[in-house]
C-alpha cells in the first residue's frame, strides 16, 4: 500500500539491504478477538546500518522488533514479508531457524527478566557458542572474556564465574550486550536497551554499540521512545504511531526538519534542558495502538494541530519527499512549517 | 485554565464475572452443583428423606438394593439414601464451622503480622510454625481425651491445627499488598493500619482468602469424617458420614459394601468437587493479580 | 503567588541514613522557601529517593532533623493522628501509575476516603470538594468513577495527584512522578502541575534523574551523588554553567542533537 519503495530515506547506498520488511501486518489474540498491532510497516536497513525505531505506548516498536526476531506471542496472526539477508524468515525453522538467530541478536529493556538468575554469567554467555558453533569450553570462555573486556568490564575472568544478582543493572546490560555480539552476529535489534538505566551509564553503553557496531560491522535496530537519543546515535530515524511507521528520515535532519505532525509534535513536547517555558506544547489526547486507532483517516488525525478534512477521509500511504518518508497527506504544505506551529 | 485530559476512552475491559466464569470452567461449575446440593442436603436434607433415617429394623438389616429403595440399608435396617441425605448436615457443619475458625484466626494473625513486619511478625510466624508440628488428628485425639469425644471438641481442635496453614498463605499475600505505593500514599495520609486492612488489603487479598476456604473444607471434611470413623467426632446414632463408614465397615467381608461405599464416595464426591473449584478460584485468584 | 517574606517551609539539617553498615544519605542539608520547587537531582544510588522518603515519614533517619512548617519531624509519626496531621503539610506522589491506586477503587473514592481522614464534612460538602479536585487535575465525571485498569498511565497519576491534594499540603514531593510516563502525556501533567501550582501555591520538591524536567518544573536543585550533595543552586545556573564536575558530567551525557557519546576512560562501578 505504500505509494513509495522503502529505499527512499537512504542519503547514500550501503548496498543491498541486509534486512527487509514488507507490508508487516500483525494481530494478536486479546480476550477472544484478534486486534492489530502493527498496520503495513515497512523498513530496510543496509549492512553496517543503525536504524532508530522511536514511538510511544502502542506504537508497535517493540512488536516490530519481536516480529523480525520471531518473539511473537502463539495465536499472531502475521501478513507482509521479512526478508533477510534474501531468505524469507517467516518461513524458516529448525535447524535454518537456529542459525538465523545467530545471525540476529537482541537485547532488552530489562537484562534480568531475560537471564537465568540459578545460572553463571560465563554459562549463559557460552552456551549458544558451545552448543551451535562446537566451541571447546575454554575457547568459548576466552572468546567471553575477550568480549566482555570490548565492553569494558576488564575483570572478565572474575565475572564469568558470578551470578546475575551480583552485578547491577548497568553490568548486567554490558553482559547481555557482550552475549549478544558473541556469535558474530550481523544485526543487532535493541528493544530500549537503555531506557533503564541512568543517563551517565546510558552514555556510555550507546558509546559502547556505537564502537562494536563499526569494529563488527553490525547493523542496529535501536528501539526508544527518546526522539533525541535515536536521532544522536542512529544514521537513520523511523518514528511510529500506532502501528504504523510516520516518517522516515536521516537523523541529522530529523530535528530540524521532520516531515511529519507527529514528530514535530514529539519534539516540541519534551521540555528542553537549556530553558524554561511557561507551559509546553503538550499534544492533546493520548497516544493509541492500533486497535485503538480510527481506520479509513489518518491514525494521528484525531490529536493532530494540522488536520483538515481530507486528513479524515483516506488512511494516508507513506509518501517520499527530501529524501525522507512521510505518512502525511499534507507532508509538502506543511515542510518547514511544522516547527513553528504550536498545539 | 487546567489542562484538560481528553484522552480517547480506552477499551472497555471484559467482566469480572465473565472472567471468573472462563477460569473456572466447565469441571469447576459441576463442581459448585455437587457443592451447592451438599449443602442443600445439609440443611434440609431431612425433610426430604424418602425413609426414617433413624428408625432400626433389623430384620432388614444389610438388605440391598430394591425398588424405591435404591441405595438399599444399613447394617440397623435403615434406609442408606436417607440416612445420607440426613447425615450431610453433620458431615457438612463440622467442616465449614472448621474453616470459618481457622480463616478467622489466620486472616488475623496473617495481618497483624504482615502490618507490623519486624519483631510482631517474627514472633507471630514462629508460634505458627510450632503450630506446623501438629497434625489435626492428633490434636483431635487430644482433645477428645480432655474434653470428651463429640463434633465441637474435634472441630475447635481442627481449627487450631489449620490456622497456620492459612496464616502462612495470607501472611505472604499480605505482604506484597502491604509494600505497595498506595498503601505508602495512605500511611502518609493519616489512615490507621486497622483502616487500610480491613478497606484495601483483605477486598484485595479476597479471592485468595475464598480460594483457600473453599480447598480447606475438602481437607477438614477428610479429617473430621476420620475422627468421626476412630470414633472420636460425631457420636452415633447421629447420623453423619464419617460414622456410616465406621458402623457398616463390618458389611464389606461379609458381601455387603453398599452402605459403606455410598458413605465414602459422598465424601469423596464432595471433598473433590471442593478441591477443584478451590483450586481454580486460587487459580483466578493469582490471575486477577495486576 | 510567592509570599511577600520567604519562609522556610522545609529544613533538613545534616540528615544521615544507614542501612546496616551501608551508608545511603550522608550529611545532607537542604531549605524550601515558600513558593519555591525545589529538584533533587541525581542518579540511581544518589539517596534521593530515600530522602524524599524520610521527609514523608516513610523511613527514619539515623541522625539529622527535618522540619516542615516549623513543626519537627525527625522521627517518624508514631500515631496514625500525628501521620494525619502531617499528611496536611507533606504529601508525595509515586513513580509507578500501576501501583499508586487500590485497583479496587475508584477515583473518587480514593479523593473521598482522604477527604474522610482529614475532615468531618457532611457528604455534599465532600461531594463538592471530590468534583473539585477531580477537575483541578484534568479528569472528567465519567473518569471519576473510573477503576485503574480503566484509565491510562496519565490519567492515573492525575488521580494519585488529586489524592495528595485533598489533604491540601503545603508540600507536594513528586517522587519520579512523570518518569514512567509517554513523552506526550509527561508535557500535559508538567503542565498540570504547573497550573496547580499557580492555583493552589503548594511547593514542590521534585525527585528526578530527568534534567529537562527539572528545568521546566523547579527554581532551585540539589545535585546528589552517593548519599551527599555535590551542588546546589538555582536550577538555571546549575543546568546552564555547573560547578563540579559530577554536575558537568551528567549535564554531559543528556542526548541532544549533535551530542557524539564517549566512552569513559574509567568505569566507576556502574
Amino acid at each position: 500500500m505504500s505509494a513509495a519503495a522503502p529505499t527512499a530515506g537512504l542519503d547514500e547506498a550501503h548496498g543491498p539491504p541486509l534486512l527487509k520488511v514488507t507490508g508487516l501486518t500483525v494481530k494478536l489474540p486479546v480476550d477472544g478477538t484478534r486486534r492489530a498491532v502493527l498496520r503495513d510497516v515497512s523498513l530496510e536497513l543496509r549492512p553496517g546500518e543503525a536504524l532508530g525505531l522511536v514511538g510511544e505506548s502502542g506504537s508497535g516498536k517493540s512488536m516490530t522488533a519481536r516480529a523480525i526476531d520471531r518473539l511473537l506471542p502463539p495465536g499472531a496472526q502475521v501478513d507482509g514479508m521479512i526478508t533477510f539477508d534474501g531468505q524469507n524468515v517467516g518461513a524458516l525453522s529448525g535447524a535454518q531457524l537456529r542459525a538465523y538467530r545467530l545471525q540476529v541478536a537482541m537485547v532488552f529493556q530489562d537484562p534480568r527478566a531475560h537471564v537465568n538468575p540459578v545460572r553463571r554469567i560465563g554459562d549463559f554467555m557460552t552456551e549458544a557458542l558451545r552448543t551451535n558453533r562446537d566451541l571447546p569450553a575454554d575457547e568459548a570462555r576466552h572468546r567471553a572474556i575477550t568480549v566482555l573486556g570490548q565492553v569494558g568490564i576488564e575483570d572478565g575472568d572474575r565475572r564469568l564465574r558470578q551470578y546475575p544478582h551480583e552485578l547491577s543493572g548497568g553490568m548486567l546490560q554490558r553482559v547481555m550486550i557482550a552475549a549478544a555480539l558473541l556469535t558474530g552476529p550481523r544485526l543487532l535489534l535493541a528493544d530500549e536497551p537503555t531506557t533503564a538505566l541512568d543517563v551517565i551509564t546510558q552514555s556510555e553503553m550507546v558509546a559502547i554499540l556505537d564502537d562494536l557496531r563499526r569494529d563488527y560491522g553490525l547493523a542496529m535496530l535501536f528501539i526508544t521512545h527518546d526522539l533525541e537519543l535515536a536521532a544522536a546515535i542512529c544514521d537513520r530515524t523511523a518514528v511510529m504511531y500506532a502501528g504504523q511507521i510516520v516518517e522516515v528520515r536521516s537523523s541529522a535532519r530529523l530535528h530540524d526538519d521532520p516531515l511529519h505532525p507527529y514528530t514535530a509534535a514529539l519534539a516540541a513536547a519534551r521540555p528542553d534542558i537549556a530553558m524554561t517555558v511557561g507551559r509546553l506544547r503538550a499534544i492533546p489526547g493520548r497516544p493509541l495502538s492500533a486497535f485503538e486507532a480510527p481506520t479509513g483517516e489518518c491514525a494521528f488525525a484525531p490529536r493532530c494541530a494540522h488536520v483538515q478534512d481530507a486528513c479524515r477521509s483516506t488512511p494516508p500511504p507513506l509518501i517520499g519527499l527530501a529524501g525522507g518518508l512521510s505518512r502525511c497527506i499534507r507532508a509538502h504544505e506543511l515542510r518547514g512549517r511544522l516547527e513553528a506551529a504550536g498545539a | 485554565m487546567t489542562t484538560p485530559a481528553t484522552d480517547a476512552w480506552p477499551a472497555q475491559r471484559r467482566g469480572r464475572r465473565a472472567a471468573m466464569l472462563r477460569a473456572i470452567g466447565p469441571l469447576g461449575i459441576v463442581s459448585a452443583v455437587v457443592i451447592v446440593v451438599a449443602i442443600i442436603a445439609a440443611v434440609a436434607g431431612g425433610w426430604f428423606a424418602p425413609d426414617n433415617p433413624d428408625l432400626p429394623n433389623l430384620s432388614l438389616s444389610f438388605v440391598g438394593s430394591t425398588a424405591g429403595h435404591l441405595l438399599g440399608y444399613d447394617f440397623e435396617g435403615r434406609d442408606v439414601l436417607s440416612r445420607l441425605l440426613a447425615g450431610a448436615q453433620s458431615s457438612m457443619l463440622g467442616p465449614i464451622a472448621v474453616v470459618c475458625m481457622s480463616m478467622a484466626g489466620g486472616t488475623l494473625l496473617a495481618l497483624v503480622a504482615a502490618w507490623r513486619r519486624g519483631i510482631t511478625d517474627t514472633v507471630i510466624s514462629s508460634c505458627l510454625d510450632i503450630l506446623f508440628a501438629f497434625p489435626g488428628i492428633l490434636l483431635a485425639v487430644l482433645a477428645a481425651a480432655v474434653f470428651g469425644a463429640g463434633l465441637w471438641a474435634a472441630a475447635i481442635a481442627l481449627s487450631v491445627a489449620y490456622t497456620p496453614y492459612v496464616a502462612r498463605v495470607l501472611r505472604g499475600a499480605a505482604l506484597k499488598e502491604r509494600s505497595l505505593p498506595y498503601v505508602a500514599a495512605l500511611e502518609v495520609q493519616g489512615a490507621s493500619g486497622t483502616a487500610i486492612c480491613r478497606s484495601h488489603i483483605v477486598p484485595n487479598v479476597l479471592p485468595l482468602i475464598v480460594a483457600q476456604a473453599t480447598t480447606m473444607i475438602g481437607y477438614a471434611m477428610v479429617d473430621l469424617a476420620a475422627i468421626s470413623f476412630l470414633g472420636l467426632g460425631v457420636q452415633p446414632p447421629t447420623p453423619n458420614w464419617g460414622v456410616m463408614i465406621f458402623e457398616n465397615e463390618v458389611g464389606i467381608p461379609q458381601g455387603y459394601p453398599l452402605p459403606a461405599l455410598a458413605a465414602g464416595t459422598c465424601i469423596v464426591l464432595v471433598v473433590v468437587a471442593f478441591n477443584v473449584l478451590g483450586e481454580r478460584l486460587f487459580t483466578y485468584a493469582q490471575a486477577v493479580r495486576r | 503567588m510567592p509570599d511577600s517574606e520567604p519562609i522556610p517551609v522545609l529544613e533538613v539539617r545534616a540528615l544521615r541514613k544507614e542501612y546496616s553498615g551501608l551508608v545511603a544519605v550522608d550529611d545532607v542539608s537542604v531549605d524550601l522557601l515558600a513558593g519555591q520547587s525545589l529538584a533533587i537531582v541525581g542518579e540511581s544510588g544518589s539517596g534521593k529517593t530515600t530522602i524524599a522518603r524520610m521527609i514523608v515519614g516513610l523511613e527514619a533517619p539515623t541522625r539529622g532533623t527535618i522540619t516542615v512548617c516549623g513543626h519537627d519531624r525527625s522521627r517518624p509519626a508514631r500515631s496514625a493522628r500525628l501521620r494525619r496531621r502531617r499528611g496536611q503539610e507533606v504529601q508525595i506522589v509515586f513513580q509507578d501509575p500501576y501501583t499508586s491506586l487500590d485497583p479496587r477503587q475508584s477515583a473518587e473514592a480514593a479523593v473521598d476516603e482522604v477527604l474522610r481522614l482529614h475532615h468531618r464534612w457532611p457528604g455534599d460538602r465532600r461531594s463538592a470538594r471530590v468534583a473539585e479536585l477531580i477537575d483541578l487535575v484534568g479528569l472528567d465525571a465519567r473518569q471519576a468513577r473510573a477503576v485503574p485498569s480503566a484509565l491510562s498511565g496519565g490519567q492515573r497519576q492525575r488521580v494519585a495527584i488529586a489524592r495528595a491534594l485533598a489533604a491540601e499540603p503545603r508540600i507536594l514531593i513528586l517522587d519520579e512522578s512523570v518518569s514512567a510516563l509517554d513523552v506526550s502525556i509527561q508535557a500535559q501533567v508538567l503542565n498540570l502541575l504547573a497550573d496547580i501550582r499557580d492555583a493552589t501555591g503548594v511547593s514542590y520538591v521534585l525527585i528526578s534523574h530527568d534534567l529537562a524536567v527539572v528545568r521546566q518544573l523547579t527554581d532551585q536543585a540539589v545535585v546528589m551523588r552517593r548519599g551527599r550533595v555535590v551542588e546546589r543552586g538555582p536550577t538555571a545556573r546549575v543546568l546552564d554553567d555547573p560547578q563540579h564536575d559530577y554536575t558537568k558530567l551528567l549535564r554531559a551525557c543528556v542526548p541532544r542533537p549533535g551530542w557524539q557519546p564517549r566512552r569513559r576512560a574509567a568505569i566507576e562501578s556502574a
